[in-house]
């Protein structure tokens, strides 16, 4: 029984995240290519990317990945190449393309409108005269001369 | 049989919730002390009973009851004890349960410590949790009953997803909901106020330590998340920008900005519109988390259940509080005076701007996480928005943050002149900005990540210590001060200066983090950084429910061993699943983390190194920021606001 669960353990034994025989013997080469690897999802995985994940669809694109550095792709055109052939969905970092400046815009076209409203708010409160601000009613300079001179 | 007595508990509780629901709400509105008193028992006996349903389902669990169906699919009798009982609350239905509990708990702990609360408002604010109760106790009934039996039960279950027998189930989703579930308190609070029409400096003051609670809970629990993470999921990660990791992420932002704007509301009476928005919001993004890890619309590593009715059923009751509360926020908001006026450069101000800071980088995470759907539904793209997106849109807005928390929390109230803010805080920016060059000169051609990072924490740390010492003042009795200085104070230091300290670790582990990927034979020594790693010994090992390839490695530095590491690589036979356990040196400068492989072909091991610097100040830096929270929390104002309310209301002059 014992010996049935081991071979039972290697046989479901992970395909790990980068694996030594994957590395490329020229660290500039295998330091792009690790790089690259952390900006492209692994398909079947849950928000993974290939450099993490233990998927053989990983292991797969990550050899294709430095098979194409080796064969001399800039980053852009290894990224394409690989792109062009699993679609946009494989970039976890978005293109600024299309409707996607939307995404990209979000944050500082809020921050410009939301700033803006701020201003004048601000600005508001900063002139206002509020109920507290307003001169002391008769009664009330009477009970003040009166604490005063006690 | 104690199954049958949970179930109906939870029935109960339901009918209970139902007339807390309603009667204390009606009357608040007809004015009758009678109905609206309903509120504070029924809180108490909706917890308890609440409480039992829980019990007895942690019982089914305990004692392997493998007639509950929910029992048969996650958990098995080999369990140790330990995940046998968080395997309660370690799956949709169980979690559910958790979280309704916590929503009672709530309401009870409003109601037992709710003393000095008027009691209409007390009643409208027992009536809307309730009414929130009602929903997920619905939902929980309806969709997602634990306390289903099965037709013929089996010998044994299927077990606990292996990744989740882990000491951080135990601990990560209570404290995470009772951050979510603790934000209802606000809600319930907003929209109590906004029927009420009125906010006032002392609706500030008892808003506010439920949301500072629900704070500490929330920071707690997402740091013990990303702790979790980071040494199970076996490549040390702490934070992936998942949609569910975000959904919490997202809650957190808003009541650390909720938090800053109930300062100005209880001290100001200004900003009362924005903060009772701002409370309405967060609770929603708690709901949005919710319906996030249920409905399984975005994919995520957290899914729970992908069941499109039980996501409905979310939806629905997303729509009805977030919607019904913005309608009534809509309808009521303009009778919301604000009464205090300040200068454009003010505490106030700064205050502003950080609820701004705040809001729009909640806002970023929030665009980001939806992008994906929103493409595929209406542009027909099928993208991804991951963390190179997230790194690149929301970072500046903490950059921001941290640049001018030290410069806004040095102004004071009303009125401030830039200059007399800024020149006690001279000497810790250059300082900070020495140490930050520093990192830049010493790294050598790397990015402006770590030393900014570096920058950002010394500033925020000095920035506090000067700001504690500006509060002392001149002359002597220094430390006669410093001890008089209220907790409040303390609390803001220290969770402000927890802040600096998680940003430098962040920073410091994402530029300078060095790895190693090498098949390694037995004796042969090797070297990453500055240690030698030796692998000595890797053995088979047997676990209580799992079967493990245990690796013995020993790290050295300067010929001197430091420590031996075991990391492991666990079958766990019943799941069929692989998990990875990695081995971790921990210390304050670095961590240096092991993983072992698999036997390759050609003999020896592969093994994956790295050197984390900095990692534990992420950590560290929460746990300051949560320490600030609960000093706050014990700050006097908040223990005696129930005793100073009941002096005579004219004070003598003096």
């Amino acid at each position: 029984m014992k010996r049935l669960l081991l071979i039972l353990t290697l046989l479901a034994s992970p395909l790990w995240a980068v694996q030594p025989d994957e590395v490329l013997d020229d660290p500039a080469l295998e330091a792009r290519a690790r790089e690259l690897s952390q900006g492209l999802r692994c398909l079947v995985c849950r928000n993974e990317s290939i450099d993490e994940s233990n998927a053989s669809l990983a292991r797969d694109l990550r050899i294709l990945l430095r098979e194409r550095l080796v064969a001399g792709d800039s980053d852009a055109e290894a990224v394409d190449f690989i792109v062009d052939r699993y679609g946009e969905y494989v970039l976890l970092n978005p293109q600024a393309t299309g409707a996607n400046w939307l995404l990209w815009g979000a944050g500082p076209l809020m921050l410009l409108l939301a700033g803006g409203l701020g201003v004048i708010y601000l600005r508001g409160r900063a002139r206002s005269k509020t109920p507290s601000e307003a001169p002391l009613s008769a009664e009330e300079e009477a009970r003040l001369r009166d604490i005063l001179d006690r | 049989m104690i199954t049958e007595l949970g179930h109906f508990a939870l029935v109960l509780a339901f009918g209970v919730a139902l007339v807390q629901m309603v009667v204390p709400m009606w009357g608040a509105w007809r004015g009758r002390a009678g109905l609206m008193a309903v509120a504070e028992p029924a809180a108490a006996a909706q917890f308890i009973l609440i409480a039992l349903s829980f019990g007895a389902l942690m019982w089914a669990f305990v004692t392997s009851d493998f007639s509950l169906q929910l029992v048969v699919a996650n958990s098995h009798s080999a369990k140790p004890m330990l995940y046998k009982i968080s395997g309660t609350w370690g799956n949709h239905e169980g979690s559910m349960l958790l979280w309704v509990l916590i929503v009672a708990l709530f309401g009870a702990m409003a109601a037992w410590f709710g003393g000095n609360l008027p009691p209409r408002l007390r009643a409208r604010v027992l009536s809307v949790q309730a009414a929130i109760g009602v929903a997920f106790l619905a939902f929980i009934l309806f969709t997602s009953n634990p306390f289903l039996r099965m037709g013929t039960p089996p010998f044994d279950g299927q077990d606990l997803n292996p990744l989740l027998q882990d000491p951080g189930l135990a601990f990560h989703p209570p404290f995470l909901y009772l951050g979510y579930v603790g934000l209802s308190m606000a809600f319930s609070f907003a929209v109590a106020a906004l029927i009420e029409g009125r906010v006032d400096a002392a609706w500030g003051r008892w808003v506010r330590p439920w949301t500072l609670a629900a704070w500490v809970f929330l920071t707690i629990g997402i740091a013990l998340g990303s702790w979790w993470a980071y040494y199970e999921l076996g490549w040390g990660g702490f934070w992936f920008w998942d949609p569910v990791e975000n959904a919490s992420f997202m809650p957190w932002l808003l009541a650390a900005a909720l938090l800053h704007s109930a300062i100005v509301v209880e001290k100001r009476e200004s900003l009362k519109s924005w903060t009772i928005l701002l409370a309405i919001l967060a609770f929603g993004f708690s709901l949005i988390g919710t319906f996030i890890v249920r409905s399984g619309l975005l994919t995520s590593v957290h899914a729970f259940a992908n069941d499109p009715e039980r996501g409905v059923f979310i939806l629905a009751i997303l729509g009805v509080f977030t919607g019904g509360a913005l309608v009534l926020y809509s309808l009521r908001a303009s009778a919301l005076e604000a009464k205090g006026v300040f200068g454009l450069l003010s505490r106030e101000t700064a205050l502003v701007v950080n609820n701004l800071l705040l809001a729009v980088a909640c806002f970023v995470v929030f665009v980001g996480t939806m992008w994906p759907l929103v493409a595929e539904m209406f542009l027909d793209r099928k993208l991804s928005v991951g963390p190179p997106f997230f790194n690149a849109a929301f970072t500046p807005f903490m950059v921001a943050l941290g640049l001018i928390l030290p410069i806004g929390s040095a102004m004071p109230w009303k009125r401030a002149k830039i200059m007399r803010a800024l020149y006690p805080l001279r000497y810790a920016f250059l300082l900070a900005l020495a140490l930050g060059g520093l990192a830049f000169a010493m790294q050598a051609g790397r990015g402006l990540l770590g030393p900014v990072g570096l920058f950002l924490g010394a500033w925020l740390v000095m920035g506090t210590v000067v700001d504690v010492m500006q509060r002392l003042g001149r002359g002597p009795g220094k430390l006669r001060r410093l001890r008089r200085l209220p907790r409040a104070d303390w609390g803001k230091a220290t969770a402000h200066g927890g802040l600096g300290v998680t940003m430098a670790g962040i920073a410091g582990l994402m530029a300078w983090a060095v790895d190693d990927i090498r098949v390694a034979r037995i004796g042969e020594p090797f070297d990453v950084g500055s240690y030698t790693l030796t692998l000595r010994d890797v053995s088979e090992v047997r676990g209580p429910n799992y079967l493990s390839t245990m690796a013995e490695i020993t790290l050295a530095q300067d010929g001197a061993v430091i420590s031996t590491l075991r990391p492991e690589k666990r079958f766990y036979p019943v799941a069929q699943m692989p998990t990875t356990e990695a081995a971790i040196d921990y210390n304050l400068a670095r961590d240096v983390y092991v993983v072992i492989g698999d036997a390759q072909d050609g003999g020896g091991w592969a093994v994956r190194t790295y050197i984390k610097p900095m990692t534990n100040w992420i950590w560290i830096g929460c746990a300051l920021m949560a320490l600030g929270g609960v000093l706050s929390l014990s700050d006097r104002r908040f223990r005696v606001a129930a005793g100073a309310r009941k002096q005579p209301a004219g004070v003598p002059a003096e």
